[in-house]
């Protein structure tokens, strides 16, 4: 059973799965900020150069960690605020280039739901209220109508409308309060959700319910996702592709077992590296560290490649130019920036040799 | 004591799960505490027992509600006054449940240390990063500005702060979120405490600084001897680290025993929901994770039964009416539960 919305979306987007539904295209934003003497201007360098695609019916991880500027990614996507270069395209149209209305109209294809539900949530507003109100911002239907796509919503997120209808946002726990954003995200059927740490503030069984939410959602629905972590495990469990971002700048991309399988950037072979796993016979000596160092400031990043301070491969080319993304193994589908990428590494079974 | 005077090169710490437990220096023994919030009593810890020796290290394992917070905060004698504590927190052989304030209040800033999860509420925004571990310092050693200073500036190095001599008067924002919580172990360090508990402290961090904060950990306590308590939501760090786990839900105890043990042999239905209820990496692309519904149970009303009963895949009426008691099986391994997964001999 598919549900359909009392009023249809007037333009529906690229609906064939497999076409590229969403399309960054060289991002770039920055923002002013005062150094940190306070005296001299100096620019934020949060997301530059940033390209990648979604397709329909495609769900993309972008990991990153603490400035990354991942957040910032997805906002730019929604023009809020604008990138400072580049082009988004959706189905096709460059968002950056609309405008008033027309921007508008494009932007209910494309729908976020954030980390705290709460903070997205107006305290004051009923639940059936809080669902509605995209609607009614659209003018979609009559109040009936709209009313009657509320209660389909909120059943479709695990939600009894009779129960919860009604209820205040305080009225509900972490999980339920984020099943009302996602049912919030939903209500104008949306081609593409943008899940920014959607469900990294929940307890790890919440946390599944709500995983499990996203994938029958996509299923039935057909919905693609942007799904922005900076857990590794969360984002391979939703994940077609993965992209993973380091100072602004993607260091690889690709499908996810390739990604996850067989790095071929360094970072992301010590972003792994630094997750513990829950098995003690993991066979990884707990003093392992993934990544040395400190992240530089993006306020002066470094030249050439951004990861190269960190890095245990840089050499002085990685100073000199910063590397393009080219195909790994001659995949085009995997990609990764780095002068020196990770060889293919032979079959598993064949830890860090230590001892006998 | 043993083991404490040899001398010798510091040797990297056997794997987790090998190391057999001293005389224990932490014993809490029936812990239960009983809040109050809003005129009413909240149930937040009932029953929990574990005991930690020189070396070793103990994760508490929960989600939020679960009491492993405010079990912590027992042990350091931190919560408000209305708090009602029973049972046992012996340190060293010494009852601290019932110590008179002051007493408490000096042994928990020399023997005992917590660090926190947010290191920016640790440290006060308007200070240098220096004094404020000088300051905790000569609040209970008998030392000379001068020398504070010095040892302040070697607690920075110990940390791995590079530069510790300059980063001393840095102000915390000057600061990065790993190297702040780099500052809070070094002034938790400041006495040589034997117990350190890390209370979810690496949880606001990003994994690669999780990983260079839990390495430093691992590498003190090897230097300092200390016991470590591990109190978290991450069950990867709970394997990764330590070498027994306990883990409670709803303020009980549901599942202890060494690790190994525990992730290979799961008894109790709860431990296993949560194990499964975990992404891994090791799962194919959009697999569904089981779940189990519902949420934790209301801890201002006394549980008759199991907290678990209404959310558990195994359970039955039984489970409603009568509070499971606490079955050994096999030796070192204890779960409360009348119908428990697993390998077992059970009466």
């Amino acid at each position: 059973m598919t549900v359909t919305g009392p009023a249809p979306a007037r333009s529906p987007v690229a609906t064939a799965p497999g076409e590229v539904l969403l399309a960054a295209r060289h991002l770039v934003q920055e923002f002013p900020v005062r150094d940190r003497s306070g005296l001299r201007s100096a620019v934020v360098h949060a997301v530059s150069d940033v390209s990648f695609e979604v397709r329909a019916g495609e769900t993309l991880g972008i990991v990153g960690e603490t400035g990354s500027g991942k957040s910032t990614l997805a906002r730019a996507l929604f023009q809020a605020p604008r990138p400072k270069s580049g082009e988004v395209l959706l189905a096709g149209q460059d968002l950056v280039r609309l405008r008033g209305k027309a921007l508008l109209g494009a932007r209910r294809h494309l729908q976020m739901v954030f980390q705290d539900p709460f903070g997205s949530l107006d305290p004051r507003w009923r639940v059936s209220d809080l669902v509605e109100e995209p609607l009614a911002c659209y003018r979609v239907g009559s109040k009936g109508e709209r009313r009657r796509r509320v209660a389909e919503v909120l059943e479709l997120v695990g939600l009894d409308p009779g129960v919860f209808g009604g209820r205040k946002p305080r009225q509900l726990s972490g999980g339920q309060a984020q099943r009302v954003a996602i049912a919030r995200a939903l209500a104008l059927e949306p081609a593409l959700v943008v899940c920014d740490e959607a469900v990294s503030s929940l307890d790890v069984l919440v946390q599944a319910q709500v995983l499990n939410l996203f994938e029958d959602l996509r299923e039935r629905l057909g919905l693609s996702y942007l799904f922005i972590a900076h857990d590794l495990s969360l984002v391979k469990q939703v994940s077609d592709r993965v992209a993973v971002l380091y100072l602004g700048r993607l260091c690889e991309v690709g499908p996810a077992a390739a990604v996850y399988g067989r790095p071929a950037h360094p970072y992301t072979e010590g972003l792994l590296a630094s997750i513990p796993p829950p098995d003690p016979d993991a066979g990884r000596s707990r003093t392992v560290v993934g990544v040395q160092g400190e992240p530089p400031s993006p306020i002066d990043p470094p030249s050439g490649c951004r990861f190269r301070t960190r890095c245990p491969r840089a050499e002085a080319r990685c100073a000199a130019e910063p590397p393009e993304l080219a195909a790994v193994d001659g995949d085009p589908d995997h990609q990764v920036a780095c002068h020196f990428p990770l060889p293919a590494v032979p079959p598993p079974s064949t830890p860090v040799p230590s001892g006998p | 004591m043993s083991a404490a005077d040899a001398p010798g090169p510091v040797l990297a710490p056997p794997p987790a799960g090998e190391r057999s437990a001293g005389a224990p220096l932490l014993e809490v023994d029936g812990l239960r505490v009983t809040l109050v919030a809003r005129g009413r009593q909240v149930h937040a810890v009932d029953g929990l027992s574990y005991r930690v020796a020189a070396g070793q290290t103990v994760a508490i394992i929960g989600e939020s509600g679960s009491g492993k917070t405010v079990s912590s905060r027992a042990v350091m004698g931190l919560l408000p006054p209305s708090a009602r504590v029973e049972g046992h927190v012996r340190f060293a052989g010494v009852d601290l449940v019932g110590l008179p304030e002051r007493e408490l209040r000096r042994r928990r800033a020399v023997d005992l240390a917590i660090v926190l999860q947010d290191p920016a509420r640790s440290l006060d925004p308007t200070m240098r990063i220096g004094p404020q571990i000088t300051e905790a310092i000569r609040a209970h050693l008998p030392l000379s500005r001068r020398a504070a200073r010095e040892r302040a500036i070697e607690l920075l190095g110990r940390v791995r702060i590079p530069e510790p001599r300059r980063r001393y008067d840095d102000y915390p924002h000057q600061l990065s979120g790993g190297m702040r919580q780099r500052v809070v172990i070094a002034a938790a360090l400041s006495c040589n405490p034997k117990l350190l508990i890390a209370d979810e402290a690496t949880t606001a961090l990003d994994v690669t600084t999780q990983a260079q904060i839990m390495h430093l950990l691992v590498e003190l306590q090897a230097e300092l001897g200390m016991a470590l308590v591990l109190i978290s939501h991450d069950l990867g760090l709970a394997a990764t680290y330590t070498d027994e786990v306990v883990v409670m839900y709803a303020g009980r105890t549901m599942e202890h025993a060494p690790t190994r043990e525990l992730f290979h042999n799961v008894r109790s239905p709860y431990t296993k929901a949560l194990l499964g209820a975990i992404p891994r990496l090791d799962r194919p692309p959009h697999d569904r994770l089981p779940v189990v519904q519902g949420r934790p149970p209301d801890l201002t009303r006394r549980m008759q039964g199991c907290p678990f009963h209404l959310r558990c895949p195994s359970a039955a009426e039984r489970c409603a009416a009568e509070r499971p008691p606490e079955v050994v099986d096999p030796p070192g391994h204890r779960f409360a539960c009348f119908f428990p997964h697993g390998e077992g001999n059970l009466p």
